[in-house]
Order: structure tokens, then C-alpha cells, then sequence
């Protein structure tokens, strides 16, 4: 696009040419190597908690989206991929506590995001009453490792930590058999009408987990269950040999980093290649045109229970995660508020785009944990300095105000997301017209630069 | 909405037996009197039937004699839930007409309604003239601001949030609507919480009056109860009575209601008939979110306290009742409304007394909503009143 320069406006075309050479040849690996050296030195260099570290972080985080848009070998990119997620993160949060709690959140996050992009991205079916089975999988460990069983199943004992990795796989279990429960009667629903149902059962859910603490103690009601199990620590040998001492609390971050990490690796996999299957491509067909697909001879309602299946079953893992790493677990936890955020996460970065969702988790949960509570603290700092702010204004407490906001203008002005699936994106501008070649050609380069862009 | 096709001669307004002005004015009130009656019937027999089936499970009290006095208590409450889901579920069912939409933020109106009767009353109340108010006149006023605060901002949020989404997939303005609602939430928590109103608003009123007690009713060894109706539910109905009659006459007399059957039949030719589409919707907008203001001073007048999210479960619940009826048919919002309040009044009171307070009804109450609304959309997805619809391709 470059090459018409006659036509383009200068800025634009001056952007295209850089995008192009900082594109070719050795050009791309010697600048995100170099990114990559700069923003880990930052980081290692001053883990100090405060607003600069803050930008440093999300400079990280956004690193992995270059990583992953840059034009060089896959090799390259796995390598540098894993030493910086491998090494540089753990090691700095060996440093500041404080922010790898907040990266193991948002990996979580981002493969519950993923796990709601295959029912409402892929199958078009939108689920507002997602974090029903994250919470079926939550107080599934709950239960079965605290003392909350012995009410169950008179004269049983709570299981042991070393169970946790059993209940990884019933997690996903029971996530999926959830999921084609809670599916089966509402699946031949139309869209707004299931969107308005799934909430509603999001909300039984709920409702049960809050009632349920009589006539038996199943829950434990709105107390919520506390000191959950934790699996075993097995990594103190490692970190003997090598001659490190942390504490357990440091260790157990470590710990569930890398798993979350592990099993969000396996999300990305297993999401990718179905999408790419042929259940992959019965999902789009169902999504663009059911009517057209039940013609194509597609099971219709056995397709869209394999989707919510799937995605119940990676929340139910997620469930079982979080129980352990939060060890205290309330209804109040998995309201609709937690359903919407999830949702919100994947229209900003895309439904129906891998890469898109994960950045969306990545930048919903870096606002909600991290910027709006620490603009919330700079706020306070300045007011004691006496420059006016009202003392109401406290952004960690608009929570709603910052999803709400960001769903109706995501809706309004780039339903397709910031990193947009190709099919998504011709969905959603069908009736924009074409640019035509000739008259329009500042416009159409604009445009590709931006989706290029991302 | 339904939508009878009419000869030539029917389309003279003017030209009008009052007959016909009566059949549909208070024809569709007619049916929701028959529903109120219905429920109650149905409801009470079947709780009497259990009674008697469950007597002696309970040694402490006589299950029998302890439903038969609660039982018109119950009813009464049942006809004020069933009145307030009514009115909210207008509002869903109207615009759902007109778009083929879920204003997902219609709970949220009838929030902004509750708080701004708090408001008033809480303006009346500095100026020292809320107790010197009479309250005829306290009650008209609030619910005419209400429903004019509410009615606005409903066409505010359609002009911003879902005319530009008009011609998107159906999801999309859905989404939107979804953040609307949290917006609407959240802004509200953060004026009422910075205008000393405080997050738990107090909706004050001047007295209104005793409970006004209906009859004497005869229980064992010659001592009687009163039956008696709370003032304020007795405002409740009937101001919603006045309401639904008010949107009859509106629908199916004026030529405003003719535009708006007309926008929901079919919009294209509605407006290749002259008629401005982008006005009649957002004028439905305004009297869906108007009765939606109504119902929320009136709730918030009944229950005294309210709270920023207090209208997430009622609309919820309306949309259930409007999904009931047959969503898109007004009387069937109204006997949605009414069918789901008696049936949710019956197990709040009911599920404690049988289960010994095992299960709280109040809770189960909110699941037994949802299972209506899950169960009417598997079997009857077109609702009580409604007609089916097929698919369009």
C-alpha cells in the first residue's frame, strides 16, 4: 500500500513505510529483542510497587502481543515467549509479590475468557451466566477439601491436598456435565431469549449457593467455606539446590503462577485446534446463519451442548484453581458482575479471536486490579497535596461505570473488538460499502493500517 | 403486541360506539381481572389441598388453620407484586414490540423511578413540608415526576446507546443494553452516595393513613382476625390500575397507538405510510420507561428503603412476566405480571410454613421465577396470551 504514495496522506503513508522496515529482514528480531532486554532490566532492576512499575508491567504484558504479531520464525518467538514468562516473570515476582498475584489473576482470567469465547465468540451464544459453572467447579474443591463434607457424607474426612490434581480432571468433568445440563433445556432458545435465561440460571446458581447451608450444610450459606486445600509444595528441592530461600506464601504464588500459566497454555492449544476442526467450523456456520446450517445437515442443538460443554468445562477447572489459590470461597464471588466482566473481556478484545480474548482478559483485569486502585491512590495522594478533588471520586469503586462504559462503546463503535477475528469483522461491517479502489484510497489504506494494527 | 387485521371501515378513528371504546379500553383489564381471580383461586386451592395433605406432619401448629389465616394476606401480596411486575414488564414488552429487543436497562429505569421519589421526598422533607402535604397530592406528584424523570431518560439512552446499533446483530445492541444498565447502577450509587441520601435511601413519605381493614375473618373458639390492606398497597393498586387503563386507551384509541402497532406489525411499510419510525419508537421508549418510573416510586413508597440495585431482580422478574404473557402482548405483560406475582407471593409465604423453615421462601421464591421462566420458553415459548411465531428466513 505504500508503494501508491501519489495518493496516500503523508502521515499515514509515513506510518505504512515504517511498518514495512521495521518488517523486513533482521529489523524485527533486533527491536523486539531489544524491547524485550528494556523492559525486563526495568523490571528487575526497581520492584518497587507504584504507577512506574505499573507501566512497566503492562509494557510486559503488551510485549507478548508483539511477540506474537511480529513477522519472525516461530522459533524465535517461543524462545523469547518462554524466557520472559518462565524466567523474568517469576523472578520478579520473587521480587514484588505483589504483581505476580496480579499476572496469575489475569492468566486466569484469560482462560475463562477463552473458555466463554467458545460458546459466545465461536457458537454465537451468548452466555450471561458463565461464572455458573466457574463456581461449580469452586465449591466442588471447596467442598471436598474442608471439613464441609463431613456434613455431606456423614464420617468422611476432607481429602487431602494431593487430591487437587485429581480434581483438575473431575473440575472439567463436572464443568462440562453442568454445562449439558444447564444447556440442554435452554439450547433451542434464540439468542436474546438464551442470553436472558443463562443469567437467570447464573443466578440459581447463586441463590442455591447462598440457601444451601440448610436443610443440610452443603455450602455454608453466605459465610462462604474457608481454608480450602492447597496441593502439595513438591519444589522445595529446586529451590534448595539452587540456593534460594522464599517463604511458602512466595513459593504457593510460584506454584499456581505456573500452573495457570500451564493450563492456560493448554486452553490456547485445545481452543485453537477446535476452532480449527470441523466442530470449529460447524460452530461458525451455526453462528452466521442457523437456519443455512441446520440445512448443511449440522446437529444443530448437539453442536451448541459440545460449545457450552467445553466452555463450562474450562471454567470448572478454573473453578477448582481459584478455590485453591484464593482458599476462601463465597457466593457473593461468582454474582453476575463476574459473568459480565468475563464477558466484557472477550467483546473488547474480540469475540471469537484467541489472541484478541486473552488481551482483553489481560487488559480488563489489569484495570480492575491494578490501575483503577492505584489511580485511586495517586488521586488521594494529590488531594492531601491540595489540588481539588473531590474526595467521592474514588475509581477502584466504579467497577460497573468501567464495564457498562466500556460494553456500550465497544458496541458502538468496534463491535468486532480490538484484535478481530477476519470473519467477525466482514460480519460486522456488511453494509459498509467497499471501498472503491480509485476514489477512496486514503480511506482504504487507513483502514487496513488500523486493522493491521490492531 | 397482537395485532387484529382491520377492515377499511375500522381505521376511522373518530367513527367509534362507545362500546368498542369500552371493549378496548377495559377489555384487556377485564382479562387481567379474570387471571387475578384465577391465580387466587387456583393457587389458594392447591396451598389448601397441601395443607390438608400435610396435616399432623407439624405438631407445633395446625397447618390447615395457619394457611387459611394467612391466605388473603397472601393474596394482597400477590396482587402488589403481580401490579408492580405488570407495569415494569410494559416497558420490556413494548419496546420488544417495537424492536424485537431486550432493554436489558429497563430495571435500571424503574431504579432511577424509585430514586427519584426518594429524592423529593427528601427535598419535601428539608423544606419542612412533607408532613404538612396531603398525600393524595404527595402521591401524585411523585409518581408524575417519576414517570417523567424515568420516561426521558429511557429515550435518552435509546438515542445513545441503541439507535446507532439498529441494524447490527441482534446481540450486539443486547450488549449494550447490558452496560447501560451497569452505567445507570453505578452512576446512581455514585450520586445518591455524594448527596447525603446515603447508599440505603430512605423514601420518606407523610402519613398515609392506617391499614385499611376490609373484614373480620372468624377463626377457632369465636375469636376473629382482621383482614386488612397496608395504605400503601392499596396505592400501589390502585395507581396501576389507573396506569394500565391510561396505556389502553393510549394503544388502542389514540392515533399515536395506532403508529406504534403499526412500527411493530411492520416498520418498513409503517413508514412508507408516512409514519416517522425513529419517533414512535422513541416515544414508546418514553411511555415503556414512564410506566417503569411509575412502578419504581410506588415500590420504593412500599418498601421505604432502597438501594441502587434494587431493580436488577424486579426487572428480571418482568422480563420473565413479559416473556409469560407472550412478549410483545401487552394484556399478556399485564396477566404475566399478575400470574407470576401470586405465584412467587405463595411460595414466599407458603415454602417456610410446609418445609418447617427449612427452606426460605423468599429465596426460592427468585428460583421458582426462573424455573417459570426456563419452563413457559421450552413449552410455551409464545406465552399465555401470545400467538407463535415462526422464523423468519
Amino acid at each position: 500500500m505504500a508503494t501508491r504514495k501519489g495518493q496516500v496522506s503523508p502521515p499515514v503513508s509515513l506510518w505504512a513505510q515504517l511498518r514495512t522496515m521495521a518488517g523486513r529482514g533482521p529489523a524485527p528480531y533486533v527491536l523486539i529483542a531489544a524491547y524485550a532486554a528494556i523492559v525486563s532490566a526495568l523490571l528487575l532492576s526497581n520492584p518497587t510497587t507504584g504507577l512506574g512499575t505499573d507501566m512497566v508491567v503492562v509494557l510486559f504484558l503488551l510485549l507478548m502481543f508483539v511477540i506474537y504479531r511480529a513477522p519472525t520464525m516461530l522459533a524465535f518467538k517461543l524462545t523469547l515467549g518462554t524466557i520472559l514468562l518462565a524466567i523474568i516473570m517469576p523472578v520478579f515476582g520473587v521480587l514484588n509479590p505483589f504483581y505476580i498475584d496480579v499476572v496469575t489473576k489475569a492468566g486466569m482470567f484469560a482462560a475463562l475468557a477463552l473458555g466463554l469465547n467458545v460458546v459466545v465468540g465461536f457458537a454465537g451464544l451468548l452466555d450471561l451466566g458463565y461464572v455458573a459453572f466457574f463456581a461449580v467447579g469452586a465449591y466442588l474443591w471447596g467442598i471436598f477439601s474442608t471439613p464441609q463434607i463431613s456434613n455431606i457424607v456423614p464420617g468422611t474426612e476432607p481429602l487431602h491436598g494431593s487430591w487437587f490434581w485429581l480434581f483438575l480432571a473431575i473440575g472439567l468433568a463436572v464443568g462440562a456435565l453442568f454445562g449439558v445440563l444447564l444447556g440442554l433445556p435452554v439450547l433451542r432458545l434464540r439468542g436474546d431469549y438464551l442470553a436472558i435465561v443463562t443469567l437467570g440460571l447464573g443466578e440459581v446458581i447463586r441463590v442455591l449457593a447462598t440457601n444451601l447451608d440448610r436443610p443440610i450444610n452443603i455450602t455454608n450459606g453466605s459465610q462462604g467455606i474457608k481454608d480450602i486445600g492447597r496441593p502439595p509444595l513438591f519444589t522445595e528441592p529446586i529451590f534448595q539446590s539452587l540456593g534460594i530461600t522464599i517463604s511458602q506464601v512466595q513459593e504457593y504464588q510460584l506454584y499456581f503462577y505456573f500452573l495457570v500459566l500451564i493450563v492456560l497454555g493448554l486452553t490456547v492449544f485445545v481452543v485453537h485446534r477446535l476452532n480449527d476442526s470441523r466442530i470449529g467450523r460447524a460452530w461458525t456456520a451455526i453462528r452466521e446463519d442457523e437456519t443455512a446450517a441446520i440445512a448443511m445437515g449440522i446437529p444443530l442443538v448437539r453442536m451448541k451442548l459440545l460449545a457450552f460443554a467445553v466452555g463450562a468445562s474450562f471454567a470448572g477447572v478454573m473453578g477448582v484453581i481459584f478455590s485453591a489459590l484464593q482458599t476462601f470461597i463465597n457466593p457473593p464471588t461468582f454474582d453476575l458482575l463476574r459473568s459480565i466482566g468475563i464477558l466484557s473481556m472477550v467483546i473488547l478484545g474480540g469475540m471469537g479471536s484467541i489472541p484478541g480474548t486473552m488481551l482483553g482478559a489481560v487488559i480488563v483485569t489489569l484495570l480492575d486490579l491494578q490501575l483503577l486502585p492505584r489511580i485511586a491512590t495517586e488521586l488521594a495522594a494529590l488531594q492531601r497535596r491540595g489540588i481539588p478533588i473531590p474526595a467521592w471520586f474514588d475509581p477502584a469503586q466504579y467497577q460497573r461505570l468501567l464495564f457498562g462504559l466500556l460494553l456500550i462503546i465497544m458496541m458502538i463503535f468496534r463491535p468486532e473488538g480490538l484484535l478481530p477475528e477476519d470473519r467477525r469483522r466482514r460480519e460486522l461491517h456488511y453494509d459498509e460499502p467497499e471501498p472503491a479502489p480509485e476514489t477512496q484510497q486514503s480511506a482504504s489504506v487507513t483502514e487496513t493500517a488500523q486493522s493491521a494494527e490492531g | 403486541m397482537s395485532v387484529k387485521a382491520t377492515t377499511g371501515s375500522d381505521l376511522l378513528i373518530t367513527h367509534r360506539s362507545f362500546r368498542a371504546f369500552a371493549s378496548e379500553v377495559f377489555g384487556p383489564l377485564l382479562q387481567v381481572f379474570v387471571f387475578v381471580v384465577g391465580s387466587a383461586v387456583v393457587l389458594g386451592g392447591i396451598v389448601l389441598l397441601l395443607a390438608i395433605a400435610l396435616r399432623g406432619t407439624r405438631e407445633d401448629i395446625d397447618l390447615v388453620q395457619g394457611t387459611i389465616i394467612i391466605l388473603p394476606q397472601v393474596v394482597i401480596d400477590g396482587l402488589v407484586r403481580g401490579f408492580l411486575y405488570a407495569t415494569i414488564a410494559l416497558g420490556y414488552t413494548m419496546v420488544y414490540g417495537v424492536l424485537e429487543f431486550i432493554n436489558f436497562a429497563h430495571g435500571e429505569i424503574f431504579m432511577v423511578g424509585a430514586f427519584v421519589g426518594a429524592f423529593f421526598s427528601a427535598a419535601l422533607a428539608s423544606s419542612g413540608m412533607l408532613t404538612t402535604l396531603s398525600p393524595i397530592l404527595f402521591v401524585i406528584a411523585a409518581v408524575l415526576l417519576g414517570m417523567s424523570v424515568s420516561g426521558v431518560l429511557a429515550m435518552l439512552i435509546e438515542r445513545v446507546a441503541y439507535r446507532p446499533l439498529r441494524n447490527a446483530p441482534r446481540l450486539v445492541p443486547l450488549i449494550s443494553a447490558i452496560g447501560v444498565s451497569l452505567v445507570l447502577q453505578d452512576v446512581m450509587r455514585m450520586i445518591t452516595v455524594n448527596t447525603g441520601l446515603g447508599f440505603n435511601a430512605q423514601f420518606r413519605t407523610p402519613d398515609l393513613g392506617q391499614p385499611l381493614v376490609l373484614a373480620q375473618m372468624p377463626i377457632a373458639d369465636e375469636r376473629t382476625i382482621p383482614v386488612s390492606i397496608d395504605s400503601r398497597s392499596l396505592i400501589f393498586i390502585v395507581v396501576a390500575i389507573v396506569m394500565l387503563i391510561g396505556l389502553n386507551y393510549l394503544v388502542n384509541i389514540t392515533k399515536l397507538g395506532k403508529a406504534i402497532r403499526a412500527v411493530a406489525q411492520d416498520r418498513a411499510t409503517a413508514s412508507l405510510m408516512g409514519i416517522d419510525v425513529n419517533r414512535v419508537i422513541a416515544l414508546t421508549f418514553l411511555i415503556g420507561g414512564a410506566l417503569g418510573g411509575a412502578a419504581g416510586i410506588l415500590f420504593g413508597m412500599r418498601v421505604g428503603t432502597i438501594n441502587p440495585y434494587v431493580g436488577f431482580l424486579p426487572g428480571l422478574k418482568a422480563f420473565t412476566a413479559a416473556v409469560l404473557g407472550g412478549i410483545g402482548n401487552i394484556t399478556g405483560a399485564m396477566v404475566g405480571g399478575i400470574v407470576l406475582g401470586f405465584l412467587e407471593a405463595f411460595v414466599a409465604s407458603y415454602l417456610s410454613l410446609f418445609t418447617r423453615g427449612q427452606f426460605s421462601g423468599a429465596s426460592y421464591a427468585d428460583i421458582v421465577a426462573f424455573s417459570i421462566l426456563i419452563l413457559i420458553l421450552i413449552f410455551r415459548p409464545s406465552g399465555l396470551l401470545g400467538e407463535a411465531v415462526t422464523q423468519k428466513v
